[in-house]
């Protein structure tokens, strides 16, 4: 079980680095979607199914299917890639990098990985998942649905087919 | 692992696929009944072995790919159609014992998840063809898919909420003194209508919508590759056939017959409908689709889970 997340683990960070690098942007948001099954296969393997699988029909399953949609609609061609190949110059990495670096080597010192594999927690069924978004987090399911609403409301603003072309 | 679990990841593809290849042939005679015409009956008795004719030939049809696609992205296309299909019958409890995962506490999640994967197989096929009129498909399909989506879940939350839990055993479990079609029908016709979409078959085949579009998202694909998809359409309705027994047709439950025999019935009566729906209904228009799903569909499926809701509170009060 140990190795299988570890080999889920190490797909998701291969996976956002060729998320970074290509230059087709349907190429990134392809595995960009890599990136997001195995980092559902890590929740899987944390005993979060529930979460898993919301993390596959949302992210997965919707919102990257937006991205492509949004892609197609664009058209980008030789001159985009071009452009990107520019962006993606070696300078261009080190900032971010050395950023990385640290955020990364932090992490690591928390976690301890050498201290061996934790045990595994208790499955976290979509019964707990429901208590605790209606019981000690209900503030912030209130206020996350008043932000998706004002997102709403200005979608509906922007996309509105006024009469008359004004 | 036991023995009857790796017995049925073995057989259930073959099974899967070998079914989805007779349906083609079962389609099309069913087409010619209601239509007052034959229908294929030259190969084998009553042309049973037309879809074995189609398949050789298909084989041995050269596999074209446009210089002017996206290689990678255009050969990965159909596979993802078919292994998306193929997995979600991982977790579909045909018998008690029979089903790989079918006790999995989230089953059903699964085979949301995984429908939803399969809207890349259309989209990346449009975008990947690199021509006009796939990529017009695809974007239809991008955009059908997403919004039928949506509504297929929240038909869903109804059974869910009845049976208390996203494990299909127990949803099938839930059923045994009432089928979830009757307390749930407003969730089972708008599940219907959204399995239509999902699975675009006609009339809600738009992506592919041969009048205006050439065929749609597969106008370039040639050879088994278009051959994979089509499979796939056809192993899209066994899923949503299967999956609507299960959900709302008490699934292997019922008297006299062994389990088994029940499941295929009732599942093959849905595919029979699904067949039906593509000889009577004409297609509707593209904004209209949409128009039904967003005001209409929409509206009705959250309906459904708030009265649900209300009647299990109330239930569970008295």
């Amino acid at each position: 079980m140990h190795a299988l997340a570890l080999l889920a683990a190490c797909v998701t960070v291969v996976g956002a680095i060729m998320v970074i690098t290509r230059r087709v942007a349907v190429h990134a948001v392809l595995y960009l979607v890599v990136t997001l099954l195995a980092l559902a296969t890590v929740l899987v393997m944390l005993g979060a199914s529930f979460a898993a699988m919301l993390e596959v029909i949302i992210y997965a399953g919707a919102i990257m299917v937006l991205f492509v949609f949004v892609i197609m609609m664009l058209n980008l061609g030789q001159p985009d890639s071009a452009r990107e190949k520019e962006w993606l110059h070696p300078r261009a990495w080190l900032g971010p990098g050395v950023l990385a670096t640290i955020a990364c080597a932090e992490l690591l010192y928390c976690l301890n990985p050498l201290s061996g594999p934790a045990p595994a927690p208790a499955p976290i069924t979509a019964h707990d998942v429901g208590l605790g978004l209606f019981g000690r987090y209900v503030l912030m399911v209130e206020l996350v649905s008043y932000l998706l609403l004002a997102g709403l409301i200005s979608a509906f603003h922007i996309g509105r087919n006024r009469v008359g072309g004004r | 692992m036991t023995y009857p679990a790796l017995a049925t990841i073995i057989l259930m593809p073959p099974v899967v696929l070998g079914l989805a290849t007779v349906l083609t042939w079962v389609e099309r005679r069913l087409l010619g009944l209601w239509q007052d015409r034959y229908g294929p009956n030259r190969v084998g008795p009553g042309g049973m072995f037309q879809a074995v004719a189609d398949g050789t030939k298909i084989l041995f049809k050269q596999d074209w790919i446009p210089p002017f696609a996206d290689r990678a992205v255009f050969v990965l296309a159909p596979v993802i159609g078919m292994m998306t299909v193929l997995l979600s019958f991982a977790v579909i409890p045909v018998t008690m014992g029979v089903g790989i995962a079918g006790d999995m506490n989230v089953g059903l999640l699964f085979i949301l998840g995984m429908m939803g994967l399969g809207v890349y197989a259309v989209v990346l096929a449009g975008w990947a063809s690199n021509s006009k009129y796939a990529l017009l498909g695809g974007m239809r399909a991008a955009a059908q898919m997403v919004s039928y989506e949506a509504f297929m879940g929240l038909s869903l939350l109804g059974v869910v909420m009845m049976a208390g839990s996203f494990n299909l055993h127990d949803i099938v479990a839930a059923q045994a003194g009432l089928w979830f079609i009757i307390p749930q029908c407003l969730g089972f016709g708008v599940f219907m209508l959204a399995g239509i979409a999902q699975t675009h078959r006609l009339p809600f085949d738009l992506p592919e919508g041969e009048n205006e579009l050439g065929a749609g998202f597969h106008t370039e694909y040639s050879g088994m590759k278009f051959g994979m998809f089509f499979i796939a359409e056809y192993a899209g309705i066994v899923l949503v056939s299967s999956l609507v027994t299960t959900l709302y047709l008490g699934g292997w439950r019922g008297p006299f017959l062994p389990p088994a025999v029940w499941f295929a019935l009732k599942t093959g009566g849905m595919v029979v409908f699904f067949i039906l729906l593509r000889a009577a209904l004409p297609r509707p228009r593209y904004d209209r689709l949409m128009a039904l799903g967003w005001k209409v569909l929409l509206p009705l499926s959250l309906f459904n889970v708030m009265a649900t809701g209300t009647i299990l509170m109330l239930r569970a009060s008295l």
